[in-house]
């Protein structure tokens, strides 16, 4: 049967054209019931010891509060309550899974893989395409009418077609749509009288609330009658925020709150082309990290120009007025806050415009991971309570939920979804979603890593998995013969990696020429020989774009039998790879490079700490052994030659766990020691990066992925030079070179002193990113760090997909493959080197938590005395860096509570805190002795606690 | 974008291997020799045939076979967008000749030399798959006019979107940007006289979609094949036979 489709459309030009489709109605669109006699039921879902079948409409799936007053068909949904296995036995009708894919695609997907889920019961009705279940838009129906039709349809359909032993239930949170189900004769619930109906409360906490039910919680804060008014300013309708945009009177952005003071937030607006500072919560109006806003500026006399440089204390923002400026600088003043990799230089100028949210275009809700608020369980009747959820996350302001399982809960990590906030209640409300675990488990605070930092941990899926060749796998005569591969087999090939390292995927050669010059190679796993384009395998890597390391844990990019075993450059064992092989001279001076596809066969996979002992032991002059001395000597040329040409040596604290094996608990922490194996390593990988950067670049100049490191400004390296200039050291910042010079100059009276100040200039850089060639000029390509005009990662494909795709940009340069076809497509390219900037950074945070975690879990019955040294000055204390153990955390000298209580002064310029008798006084990177402990200020809080000896 | 989605429908409700509505009309054109109306779909061509005649330009005149020639045309109120197109531009051109040679290489011009066979190619509504529209019905056309051929040619397309093939494809699927496969045939001789193809797919790939296409071919066939059996019968009964 056949139906014309017919609308109108605006055109790219602004043009509106009618558009005519045509519309196949079927009538091989079956129940999808297993007990039904009529329909094929191969691909059945629902069985009927579902106690009744419910047709869902849109607004049951939708999460989010759409800002059309006028549409109550999208307010509030329950995608979290259907992801709950309490829920089972679903029609999905093909208008509400198109509605929802209009609305938000997050969501959409969410809702298809429950129904992909084999272990659900979630099946989708192609209403749409059913010759009994189209219905054709009667005149002057609006579309929304015209759908809940559509649904009310399906779902009478379904009673008739299953009969009357089943029960089909309509679920809408349309009022109107309910009336009218009922009407015709349809069982029709809203989803909170449904769930209740289940009586089972760990469903009902999943429920959303809606503001209008907010009457209740208001009565809560009734008590406090100070709270009643309104709070936040009320959004602007979207009429007036569109036309405000076009006026210029307004500024359209993405906020993106400080991650280390959740009272700062920027909006990067396009229309005044610079940073829009918001601060405070009053403010933000409301806004999320993420959100798309738009914002009007202060008058140019509120514009912030000095900050409060009291340590905020994590109970502070309880007492916080949203009406007050921020309390803290960026610096997150927490214990558990490592030292951040990329201090954004946020100082405050006087010059940068502050602005308030006026309204918000685009929410960026999803789910948080986190915990409630400690509080004491209602007394009586064990009902609803309502608690705040703290979000680990600090840039998520606190949210109000209400739970049936308080006690429960309290002691949990959990995680809550924010449905609504309304300008009347201070906090967002929000509900329960799932249980991750007990507080301080590590398995638990593990998840919560990977969860808060987006990171992907589901096994592979079967697609995958069989995109991978099968196993055992082994070098066969085809890729010997293979014209494209060279035989390197006779070469003594070996790689250098950490002790325990098992993808292995690099190794080196350095063969002695006849005429005194060096051929030195290095081998890369071959990668691509077998992940390739458009496949499932490569579709997975490319999402999660790196493997993230915790320190009990790895994450792969790429399954194990890729990542250990088939590419892995094992010792003994013939191998692809990936090679560039130079020739130099005993000056390290390259005199030729050539690249090739190869079949190597490792002699040997040392640990750096082996590769050092050969290189020191005398008595040792076997072949490998050799190598490593002469590749060691050229490395280090090269190396001097590089910090000559500007490179800057810059340091980070990297600590190292020692785990046991059987507890997974951390036995010895320690910084990581760099040998010179390890940076004959680096040199060469370095190398290799370099002269492929410039092979591919030169190749293809608009498509290569490059990686580059912008120059700090000066704003940057403003908290470094404030540090120094108190120590009456000068830094010259007009160039890399100028500056890696005057690191160097920077010499104190302790060997550790040099070192400090190169970590705290690393901390005031940002970090490299990767980039599509053609979106810059070359000028921007340079990396300020290696004091490079070009480089890329080449070198490490099992774990980075940065990897991956300049190898394909190589092969391709070589004419052994055919460039893919995304290569063509420049706004692809670059979303997908920012989705690897992205996954990087999440892999970083992920890293760097984990170790915090750690860092906790071993310090817990280890109370330690020990030296650290004072980075930063604070009015109540200053913050204090513990090189040991690579953590940095607040030292108070007033108690909490006595802000600043008038005792101790602090001196700006000189960078020092001194006692208002002049007794006793701290100055900047001074040394002081801490004690280290873990205390319990709340239960199952644990905290680690830096205080003065 | 999502073509295909997992239930295995369309955009427009139909299955990958589907085909849509095909409706023919023969003697549409009463001045013309030969005539036909070919719907796939949304997609409506009209095609006349005027010979074989005396050849018009005596300087073209082949002494060995009958000159074959096409022109096609594809008016602006046929799109969604009505934008106007210079007469002659380089896609008509193209597709006059696509069109004309497919034909050309099933006629038995030998029979007929030195004449000329018209056939003129009108599109009246574009959703897709002109080029094979175009060709069924001038081969409808053809058959009307009584032309002696080899074999009637027939032609559809093929697709491949979100990682599957599609027969068929509406214009919705084609601004898809995807591959389209168009594959003329000679059914009963089972030989492609037609195959084009203006993007890149791995040939593994590249061999379903064309075998997709020509089991649409087939399908065309078929249909014709009633089509004109029908105008036959219709013929005789008016006959009085
Ligand atoms: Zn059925």
């Amino acid at each position: 049967m056949l139906q014309n489709k017919s609308f109108v459309r605006k055109t790219r030009q602004g043009r509106v054209v009618k558009v005519v489709r045509e519309h196949y109605l079927r009538d091989d669109i079956y129940c999808g019931a297993s007990f039904c006699k009529v329909c094929v039921t191969s691909a059945a879902k629902l069985t009927p010891s579902d106690s009744a079948i419910l047709v869902v409409d849109t607004n049951v799936v939708l999460n989010q509060a759409i800002p059309i007053p006028t549409h109550p068909r999208f307010t509030l949904g329950h995608i979290d309550l259907l992801e709950n296995p309490g829920i089972d036995g679903v029609v999905l009708l093909s208008v509400v899974l198109d509605e929802v894919k209009n609305k938000n695609l997050a969501v959409y997907n969410r809702i298809r893989a429950l129904c992909s889920n084999a272990l659900r019961k979630f099946f989708v009705f192609s209403n749409e395409h059913h010759k009994e279940t189209y219905v054709k838009a009667m005149a002057g129906e609006s579309p929304n009418d015209r759908n809940d039709r559509a649904i009310r349809v399906a779902a009478q359909w379904y009673q008739n077609h299953l009969g009357s032993t089943t029960r089909v239930v309509l679920i809408t949170n349309d009022r109107e749509n309910k009336r009218k189900a009922i009407e015709e004769g349809i069982a029709a619930e809203t989803v909170d009288s449904y769930v209740k109906s289940l009586g089972q409360p760990a469903l009902l906490d999943l429920l959303v609330h809606p503001p209008s039910e907010d009457a209740s919680m208001m009565e809560v804060e009734d008590l406090r009658p100070s709270k009643k008014k309104v709070i936040y300013t009320e959004h602007k309708p979207m009429s007036e925020i569109t036309s405000g945009l076009h006026r210029g009177i307004y500024h359209q952005g993405k906020l993106r709150v400080n991650r280390y003071n959740p009272f700062e937030a920027y909006v990067g607006s396009e229309s005044i082309g610079d940073e829009i500072i918001v601060y405070g919560r009053g403010n933000m109006n409301r806004a999320f990290d993420g959100d798309i806003v738009a914002v009007e500026l202060l008058p140019q006399d509120q514009w912030h120009t000095e900050k409060s440089m009291t340590i905020a204390d994590e109970d502070d923002d309880e007492e916080e007025d949203v009406h007050l400026a921020p309390g803290s600088a960026d610096d997150a003043p927490r214990v558990t806050n490592l030292v951040p990799g990329s201090g954004r230089g946020v100082s405050s100028v006087s010059s940068r415009p502050s602005g308030h949210v006026v309204g918000i275009i685009k929410r960026n809700w999803h789910s948080y991971c986190g915990s409630l608020e400690p509080m004491p369980l209602p007394a009586g009747n064990g009902g609803v309570a309502h608690a705040l959820f703290v979000s680990k996350d600090r840039r998520i302001p606190k949210v109000r939920i209400k739970t049936r399982q308080l006690g429960n809960l309290l002691d949990k990590r959990i995680v809550v979804a924010v449905d609504s906030w309304d300008c009347l209640s201070r906090y967002p409300s929000g509900h329960y979603v799932r249980t991750i675990g007990d507080i301080g488990d590590r398995d638990t605070e593990s998840e919560v890593v990977l969860i808060d930092n987006d990171i992907d941990t589901r096994p592979f899926s079967a697609q995958v998995l069989s995109c991978l060749p099968p196993l055992p796998w082994s070098v066969s005569s085809e890729d010997l013969a293979n014209p494209i591969r060279q035989d390197l087999r006779h070469l003594t090939v070996f790689s250098v990696d950490p002790p325990g390292c098992k993808d292995i995927d690099d190794a080196l050669h350095c063969t002695a020429l006849p005429g005194g010059n060096f051929e030195v190679g290095v081998h890369i796993a071959d990668v691509t020989n077998f992940v390739h384009p458009g496949t499932p395998l490569d579709d997975e890597a490319t999402q999660r774009g790196t493997s993230v390391y915790l320190v009990e844990r790895r994450i792969d990019m790429l399954p194990k039998p890729l990542t250990e075993d088939i590419c892995s450059l094992r010792a003994d064992i013939e191998r692809l790879a990936f090679s560039v092989i130079w020739e130099m001279t005993p000056e390290a001076e390259i005199i030729s490079t050539r690249y090739t596809k190869s079949v190597i066969k490792s002699s040997a996979a040392l640990s750096y700490v082996e590769a050092q002992a050969r290189m020191d032991d005398s008595r040792m002059t076997d072949q490998v052994t050799k190598d490593l001395r002469n590749m060691n000597k050229l490395a280090k040329i090269m190396r001097q030659r590089r910090i000559d040409r500007g490179a800057l040596t810059l340091a980070s604290a990297e600590v190292k766990f020692q785990i046991d094996t059987e507890t997974h608990d951390p036995l010895d922490i320690g910084m990581y020691q760099i040998r010179e194996a390890n940076q004959m390593v680096e040199e060469f990988m370095l190398a290799a990066n370099i002269s492929v950067a410039e092979k591919i670049l030169n190749h293809f100049p608009p498509c290569s992925l490059l990686r580059r490191h912008p120059s700090p400004t000066k704003e940057m390296l403003e908290p470094l030079l404030r540090t120094t200039a108190a120590l009456g050291l000068s830094l010259d910042l007009s160039s890399s070179k100028a500056l890696a010079d005057s690191l160097d100059r920077a010499v104190g009276d302790d060997p550790y002193f040099n070192k400090l100040i190169r970590i705290l200039a690393t901390r005031c850089m940002s970090q490299a990113v990767y980039f599509c060639s053609g979106d810059l000029s070359p000028p921007e390509f340079y990396h300020y760090g290696l004091a490079a005009p070009l480089y890329t990662h080449f070198t490490s494909p099992i774990r980075r997909y940065a990897d991956v795709i300049v190898h394909r940009l190589l092969a391709a340069s070589l004419g052994i493959y055919k460039l893919p076809n995304i290569f063509q497509d420049r706004p692809q390219l670059t979303s997908i080197a920012d989705n690897l900037n992205y996954r990087h950074r999440n892999a970083q945070m992920a890293s760097r938590a984990s170790v915090e975690l750690h860092t906790i879990i071993y310090f817990r019955k280890r109370p330690t005395d020990t030296e650290g040294r004072i980075v930063k000055m604070r009015s109540n204390g200053f913050i204090v860096f513990v090189p040991k153990y690579g953590i940095e955390g607040p030292v108070y000298l007033t108690l909490r509570g006595e802000k600043g209580g008038g005792e101790w002064v602090v001196d700006e310029q000189q960078q020092k805190v001194r006692k208002i008798d002049g007794s006793v006084s701290y100055s900047v990177l001074q040394t002081v002795r801490i004690h280290m402990e873990v205390v319990e200020p709340q239960p199952n809080r644990p905290k680690l606690q830096l205080t003065l000896l | 974008m999502e073509y295909v989605n997992p239930e295995g429908i369309r955009e427009d409700g139909r299955r990958p291997l589907e085909m849509r509505h095909l409706h023919a009309e023969i003697g549409t054109v009463a001045r013309a020799d030969g005539s036909a109306v070919f719907e796939m779909g949304n997609t409506k061509v009209i095609a006349a045939v005027y010979g074989p005649r005396e050849v018009q330009n005596r300087s073209q005149q082949l002494n060995d076979q009958a000159l074959v020639r096409c022109e096609y045309s594809m008016p602006n109120f046929s799109t969604g967008d009505r934008m106007r197109k210079p007469k002659g531009d380089r896609r008509s051109t193209e597709i006059s000749l696509v069109i004309r040679q497919t034909m050309e290489a099933c006629i038995l011009t030998h029979l007929m030399p030195r004449s000329q066979i018209d056939i003129f190619v009108q599109v009246l509504s574009a959703d897709g798959g002109t080029r094979s529209a175009c060709i069924n019905a001038a081969t409808l056309a053809l058959a009307d006019a009584g032309i002696p051929m080899r074999d009637l040619v027939t032609s559809c397309s093929a697709g491949y979107l979100n990682s599957t093939p599609l027969l068929d494809l509406s214009y919705f699927e084609d601004s898809a940007g995807g591959p389209d496969v168009t594959v003329g045939i000679l059914p009963k001789l089972d030989k492609v006289t037609l195959l084009q193809m203006d993007a890149r797919l791995p040939i593994d790939i590249f061999e379903n979609v064309v075998q997709l296409a020509t089991e649409g071919c087939k399908a065309v066939a078929n249909y014709i094949h009633e089509v004109l059996l029908e105008n036959t019968k219709q013929l005789e009964y008016r006959r009085g036979l």
